[in-house]
């Protein structure tokens, strides 16, 4: 070895040496420094982003639902409440094997298709890690035993209960207080998804709708601190839900019932308001649906036969179907014309059973008139004509009127528009005027639409409601109150609701008037053609003194492309019935505006449903067992 | 030739202290004794959190360290002559035992690495030759003029490939490119020509896109994953998502020991062994990681000093290529962990919890002392 080394150059190789490895430190600090280069980086420059980041790992948010608001009656009765109901939930990520869970699941659980088509669906996606999310709904006790007992052979799948809105009076009210519905893909887009965290609901119609936000409550939070595996570590901050306001709505289901009850199983519509708040005591469309079998999701085809059926028990008939008002109108009329100074209470005319109008050859018929023309109500003045509900009379005043002393008059009334308070499906119906028809049919207004509309029919359209609330103000003498459903003030709203005046009539105008419509109910014996229209209906008897007016409207159409048989066209081709009433004459305590499809006179047939609301409203309801289940107050 | 040495500290004088003997008797060198222990210490605390303060793990990692401080003991002992004159028995003897992986081999994940005789040793022949096959070409060239000429550097590359491709075939190419690493640097230090070193790179840039296609799916996916994680964020981006984010988290001072979210709920993978350093990015943050690559730098620093006053070429070129090796691990994994490098199973130096590479670094170590504390007294 020493004769090898001495070979060597020792000096230069430890130059070289010592080159190397000054060059390699060098390397080498260059190297750490580029590590530090990068964990600085990521430390200072990325430390923000890094540590939401990493929180967002660690923190879930687990919402904490508030219980939906309570919607009770006049009497503290429950119109809306919450019940238990279990899910089946499953987090895709502790899924094993999909296809054999399902498998499994399905024969245990007896799945329908739709169930397991959802099942499929969720298994794939899952927005958030470890999320839980629901595949069935509103598990019965048997499922929940049968899955309980097998719950090993199902990781990543668990039962998790939940309240979930009931409404215990049914069909009933279903298109008085409306419903809630499963939040769907298109409802996810507009709600504002932190306020529904946790929750599957929302008000989709009527008082549920309206009063959302009110009886949502606001959501409470747990930030719970998880593992990589979803695990729950520990419980970092959280905040306790608000639950929802309560409603309480004018609505007396007893009257509801009674309402019900007189309507038998005619198609048509009933809102009663109590004149002095506006408050909606009664609001009923027949036929009608039971708003629970929409809570958890109906299937397609129940919502298909329900949605095709010709009696569309879904539609609204009190606050969107829209009818031409008939003779109801005449009162409105005889108002405006009186308040107006148009004619006098006791201006008569002479009715020949048909009028013309100057320099046109069409006759408008009376109701009475006959074909050997010796119809007619002869002498006539207001109150006759509205007691006997004289067309003619209404034709002359009409014309005599125009076109748009009408119109604006009875816009004063709410016809026209949706003044509902709290009713946002409510329909404004239409009020023709001389600009209405120019803008939409492009045609100028003709007298005879005035004749027509003199007698509430033509293009004029009303909602039941609408009537009712006309009828409220007439109760009110004049005093316009919006019609509303719920009583008390939801803390979160702070709308106007102070009534107005309607219209310029002086308040002496309104008792001719309202004499007259008593007239249609009380005056009896008087001889053939002489007493009130609906006196022979409703007339004796009657414990009250009671302030009315019938009205028949025609069909306007029967929905094209509809195909039924000649029997149902011919009873759908008979006219509507009206009958609007308010009692006590003297300290009105409610209006009511019935209405049913097809049927036929309004006295005859709308006019005894009338009186029943009344006789119960005002005479019977405290005698009435405790028939409705009542709500425990939280 | 026993006799000619001379124990002497590098800095001692006159005044030779009591503890200064006692470290002389020893052959150990305390200056590279104080780091050492610093690390092992510094990794003990980490490895605690790490291992969400489970005694067990830290009763074996201290077990592997005191055999490991025990071993660098022995080989401290041994002058460097003698190991000069073990080391081509010692790599012919790795070489068989790598050969014997091929027949005996124990397979772990579809490599065969490790040798068993049940009961009685377990051992993985590619660890050896991390050590072997530096000290073989430091042997070799030892008595060759240096810079090596054309022949002897054909040789010291046959050396290095001879392990280098049994390792490869096991297959186990993180290893076997350390291996080879660790032999290329005794080249490098050796004085090997920078034009030589150019070729070499050309060639392998030029192989690129052959060495694309040779080697395996998992290892394409992980070069992959280094310049784009967040396309498989779940799968092949989660471990380096989740380990840049527990470093960022940390900040400058960190979120403090057992604080680690990413650690401690599970976020980060093997916090215990290849990514423990993120562990301590983020429980003790930026603050944290420059103290362990200080003392890392100053490891180097002592190695690299105690290559420049080695006695010998075949002391100085392995002290050098143990000193260099070792920081190329520490580079390996912290580039790994921070998202610089692929994803390579290469655990920190002294840190990490692990056999028998802690029982090769400390050999090394070894080595380093016994290279120091054996040297003649400098002309």
């Amino acid at each position: 070895m020493a004769e090898a080394l001495a070979l060597k150059d020792r000096h230069q190789e430890n130059q070289i040496y010592i080159e190397r490895a000054a060059i390699g430190a060098v390397f080498v600090a260059l190297l750490f420094g580029l590590l530090l280069a990068r964990i600085g980086y990521l430390q200072v420059y990325e430390y923000r982003d890094a540590v939401s980041q990493s929180d967002q790992n660690r923190i879930q948010v687990v919402a904490r639902p508030p219980v939906r608001g309570l919607v009770y009656d006049t009497d503290g009765r429950l119109l809306a409440d919450n019940r238990p109901s279990r899910d089946l939930r499953l987090i895709p990520e502790q899924i094993t094997d999909s296809t054999r869970t399902l498998d499994n699941l399905s024969r245990l659980l007896a799945m329908t298709p739709d169930e397991i088509q959802r099942f499929k669906k969720l298994a794939e996606r899952g927005y958030r890690r470890f999320e839980a999310l629901p595949v069935l709904f509103d598990l019965s006790d048997d499922r929940v035993a049968q899955f309980e007992a097998n719950r090993f052979q199902f990781p990543g799948l668990f039962v998790s209960g939940k309240l979930v809105r009931n409404y215990p009076q049914g069909d009933l009210v279903a298109h008085a207080v409306g419903s809630v519905r499963r939040i769907n893909d298109i409802d996810a887009k507009t709600l504002d998804a932190s306020d529904y965290a946790g929750m599957d609901h929302v008000g989709k119609l009527g008082v549920e709708r309206f009063y959302e936000d009110a009886l949502l409550g606001q959501v409470g939070y747990d930030r719970i601190e998880v593992n990589a595996l979803g695990r729950k570590m520990r419980t970092l901050a959280s905040t306790k839900p608000i639950n929802g306001a309560d409603l309480h709505l004018y609505l007396n289901v007893g009257l509801q019932a009674a309402a019900d009850r007189a309507l038998g199983n005619r198609r048509g519509a009933i809102v009663a308001i109590e004149p002095e708040t506006g408050g909606v005591l009664a609001l009923l469309s027949r036929p009608s649906y039971d708003p629970n079998a929409f809570v958890q999701g109906i299937s397609h085809r129940a919502y298909n036969l329900l949605r095709s059926s010709i009696d569309a028990p879904l539609f609204n008939r009190a606050i969107q179907g829209q009818y031409q008002p008939g003779s109801t109108l005449k009162p409105f009329i005889g108002l405006i014309a009186l308040g107006g100074g148009t004619i006098t209470a006791f201006e008569t005319m002479d009715d020949p059973g048909w009028y013309q109008l100057p320099g046109n050859d069409r006759l408008y018929r009376d109701w009475n008139w006959t074909k050997t023309d010796d119809g007619g109500h002869g002498k006539v003045n207001l109150q006759k004509a509205i007691y006997r509900s004289c067309n003619v009379y209404f034709y002359d005043l009409a014309v005599r009127l125009g076109i748009d002393k009408l119109s604006s008059g009875l816009a004063t009334f709410g016809f026209g528009t949706a003044t509902a308070y709290d009713l946002p499906e409510a329909g404004s119906g239409l009020l023709p005027s001389r600009e209405w028809k120019r803008r939409v049919k492009r045609l100028p207004w003709y007298p005879g639409d005035t004749v027509n509309l003199g007698i509430g029919h033509g293009d004029i359209l009303v909602t039941p409601l609408q009537m009712a609330t006309a009828v409220a103000t007439l109760a009110n003498r004049g005093e316009f109150v919006p019609p509303r459903m719920v009583k008390n003030r939801p803390i979160n709203l702070t709308a106007d609701l102070t009534p107005f005046k309607a219209a310029s009539i002086p308040r002496d105008a309104f008792e001719p008037i309202i004499d007259a419509m008593e007239m249609v109910v009380h005056r009896g014996n008087q001889g053939f053609g002489e007493n009130g229209t609906a006196w022979a209906y409703i007339g004796r008897n009657l414990d009250y003194r009671m302030a009315g007016k019938s009205g028949t409207a025609q069909v306007v159409e029967i929905r094209q492309g509809e195909v039924y048989d000649e029997s149902t066209i011919a009873e759908r081709q008979r006219k509507h019935a009206w009958f609007v009433a308010f009692a006590p004459i003297d300290e009105p305590k409610i209006a009511v505006a019935v209405l049913i499809e097809n049927g036929g006179g309004g006295s005859e047939q709308a006019a005894p449903v009338a009186r029943e609301i009344l006789d119960y409203y005002l005479l019977n309801q405290r005698n009435e067992p405790e028939k409705y289940r009542l709500g425990e107050r939280r | 030739m026993s006799r000619d040495f001379i124990r002497q500290m590098p800095m001692a004088g006159d005044g030779i202290g009591y503890r200064q003997r006692v470290f002389n008797w020893f052959n150990l060198d305390p200056m590279l004794l104080c780091i050492l222990l610093a690390i092992a210490g510094f990794g003990l605390l980490v490895l605690y959190s790490a291992a969400d303060a489970s005694e067990a793990v830290i009763r074996a990692q201290g077990v592997r360290l005191m055999a490991g401080f025990g071993l660098m003991l022995v080989i401290a002992q041994i002058p460097p002559y003698v190991l000069a004159r073990i080391t081509p028995v010692l790599y012919l003897f790795g070489l068989i035992l790598l050969i014997l992986t091929y027949p005996f081999g124990y397979e772990v994940n579809g490599s065969k690495r490790w040798l068993r005789i049940p009961g009685l040793i377990n051992l993985q022949p590619s660890e050896l030759m991390k050590v072997f096959l530096p000290m073989v070409m430091a042997w070799y060239l030892n008595e060759r003029h240096l810079p090596p000429a054309a022949k002897p550097l054909t040789i010291g590359l046959g050396l290095m490939l001879l392990p280098f491709s049994l390792i490869l075939l096991q297959p186990d190419l993180g290893t076997a490119l350390l291996v080879a690493s660790s032999g290329a640097l005794v080249l490098l230090l050796a004085g090997l020509s920078w034009r030589f070193l150019f070729r070499l790179l050309l060639l392998v840039v030029a192989a690129a896109p052959a060495i694309w296609f040779l080697i395996r799916d998992y290892q394409r996916q992980r070069i992959l994953t280094l310049f784009d994680p967040e396309s498989d964020p779940l799968g092949a981006g989660w471990n380096i998502i989740q380990s840049k984010i527990a470093i960022g988290s940390g900040g400058l001072t960190g979120k403090g020991l057992f604080n680690g979210t990413q650690s401690h709920l599970d976020f980060l993978p093997e916090t215990q062994t290849d990514f423990i350093v993120a562990v301590l990015a983020e429980e003790l943050g930026f603050v944290g990681v420059v103290s362990l690559l200080s003392l890392y730098g100053l490891l180097m620093f002592r190695g690299l000093l105690i290559s420049l006053q080695a006695q010998d070429t075949y002391g100085r070129l392995l002290a050098g290529s143990i000193t260099f090796t070792f920081v190329v691990y520490v580079f390996v994994n912290i580039g790994m962990v921070s998202g610089i490098l692929p994803v390579v199973g290469i655990p920190l130096p002294l840190v990490s919890y692990g056999g028998s590479s802690i029982l090769t670094l400390f050999a090394g170590f070894g080595i380093l002392m016994s290279i120091h504390s054996h040297r003649r007294i400098n002309v």
